[in-house]
């Protein structure tokens, strides 16, 4: 007899909320079949429909890309009431490609430079028209933005370009392409961000961020009265 | 070296005028001009009738280093070392020019380095052979933005801090808001201010006639003279420009550009 096939999806219900256990020695696709199904068909209704739950994902040995997470969470979304807290990958980070956090680097790209860069950038000093700043994650610029920028090249859609001037000759995140205006309002000296908006990249102050990406907010711990 | 990126924005003219600037202030100096086909400097400097050998016969031994170089007319430490006018760019390469530089280097106090327009194998063959760099531009977008390109690549070669020399200023134009202001290309470009010149006919004037502006007392005369100091250390504030006062606009008369 061969082994007993075990369950892709197994879910297990514990005092903190459910814990989900991807089997990691299924192909990814066939897990997020099974997942689909298990969160679309209400067998176990009362789970699916009853108050808030927190989710926990448990991945065992594998690890998954920031696409893969996206996959997951919006198949979670199918569910109102759950809620991922977090990912577990027994192989240490969840990420194939760990974030490092942000990462700074200082100088000047000038005309005909190009930094390449993989994650989130802090970048200190001016991109120049001609220089090219381009990151798989978001770009931030503690300076004057005035070349291209490429947010998200490998086709994250929520990376965000952010300057103290942004006054790019070129914006782009994923594949979205935008050119900014050709005269830019002079006052305009505040902060700025640009993120994708439908099928075009939108450009706020920076204070919008928190309504644009509510779940980066930071906000200050809540104590209940002693 | 003295570059641009740009053809055009006074490459030459800063060239002459700092080396005829630093040999006034008695320093041996000699110009080497490498644009080779497209030789300038012997112009400006009124030597065109004197040259005998050039760079490339040095460089190719056809004739002893001495016997290229021409002394200025007026200076006593200055020299030109012209480029050959029948040939191109390809007959000068990076080694020869570094060790052209290297034997002047034993005898000059400095050696001016005029480097051709764009960033092609003139401009690589002069970088090779310089050590400092100083970076023209006047204060106009294309030429800002070529000069920025040029400093990418000079950082690359790793030519410690290059400086900046902001050509043909016009103070009327900046004040209508006509042309960029100095603070605008020096945040840009992000590097050190050496000096700005003034846009000023006696420039092309001392140009057509062979006798480089730093002799004379006019505003951009004195600018280059204020360069060459700040060359050798000084420190020299920058020359008001943009006084509001009438006082310069009877300047301007008084020098019949107003």
């Amino acid at each position: 007899m061969g082994k007993v096939l075990k369950p892709g999806v197994t879910i297990k219900g514990t005092k903190e909320g459910l814990l989900f256990f991807l089997d990691d020695s299924r192909p990814f696709t066939a897990i997020m079949n099974e997942l689909k199904y298990k969160l679309e068909h209400n067998n176990a209704a009362h789970i699916w429909d009853g108050p808030e739950m927190k989710v926990q994902i448990k991945l065992g040995k594998r690890q998954i890309t920031k696409q893969e997470e996206l996959e997951l969470r919006n198949l979670f979304a199918i569910r109102k009431n759950l809620q991922i807290q977090g990912f577990e990958s027994e192989a240490g980070s969840y990420l194939l490609e760990p974030e490092h956090g942000i990462q700074m680097l200082v100088g000047t790209v000038r005309s005909g430079q190009v930094l390449q860069h993989v994650g989130d950038l802090l970048f200190a000093g001016d991109v120049n028209p001609g220089g090219i700043i381009q990151s798989t994650g978001s770009i931030f610029v503690l300076g004057a933005l005035r070349g291209l920028a490429h947010a998200g090249v490998k086709g994250d859609h929520t990376a965000i370009i952010a300057a103290s001037i942004l006054r790019p000759t070129q914006l782009r995140i994923a594949e979205i392409i935008s050119r900014p205006p050709d005269h830019w309002e002079e006052k305009e000296v505040e902060m700025q961000f640009a993120y994708v908006h439908g099928e075009q990249i939108s450009v706020e102050k920076m204070h919008l961020l928190s309504q644009i990406r509510p779940e980066k907010e930071w906000k200050e711990p809540y104590h209940r009265g002693i | 070296m003295i570059t641009s990126g740009k053809g055009g924005v006074g490459k030459s003219t800063t060239s002459v005028n700092i080396g005829t600037a630093l040999s006034l202030s008695n320093k041996k100096v000699c110009l080497i001009d490498t644009d080779i086909g497209l030789r300038n400097l012997d112009v400006l400097l009124g030597l065109e009738n004197r040259i005998i050998y050039d760079i490339i016969d040095v460089v190719e031994k056809k004739c002893r280093i001495r016997q290229a170089l021409i002394k200025d007319k007026r200076c006593e430490e200055l020299y030109l070392l012209p480029a050959a006018q029948i040939k191109d760019k390809t007959a000068l390469n990076a080694n020869q020019l570094r060790w052209l530089v290297a034997e002047l280097k034993e005898e000059f106090d400095f050696v001016i380095i005029d480097c051709p327009a764009g960033i092609e194998t003139g401009f690589q063959h002069a970088i090779a052979g310089a050590d400092r760099a100083i970076i023209v531009t006047t204060p106009e977008c294309t030429a800002v933005r070529d000069a920025d390109r040029v400093i990418g690549l000079l950082e690359k070669e790793s030519i410690a801090q290059p400086k900046l020399v902001v050509n043909r200023l016009r103070t009327q134009m900046v004040r209508d808001g006509g042309m960029m202001d100095i603070d605008e290309v020096v945040a840009m470009l992000a590097i050190d201010l050496l000096g700005v010149v003034p846009d000023d006919e006696q420039v092309i004037r001392g140009g057509n006639l062979g006798e480089p502006v730093a002799h004379s007392n006019s505003l951009a005369g004195k600018a280059y003279r204020n360069i060459a100091k700040r060359i050798q250390g000084e420190m020299v504030p920058l020359m008001i420009l943009q006084k509001k006062s009438n006082m310069f606009f009877r300047m301007k008369k008084w020098l019949g550009f107003a």
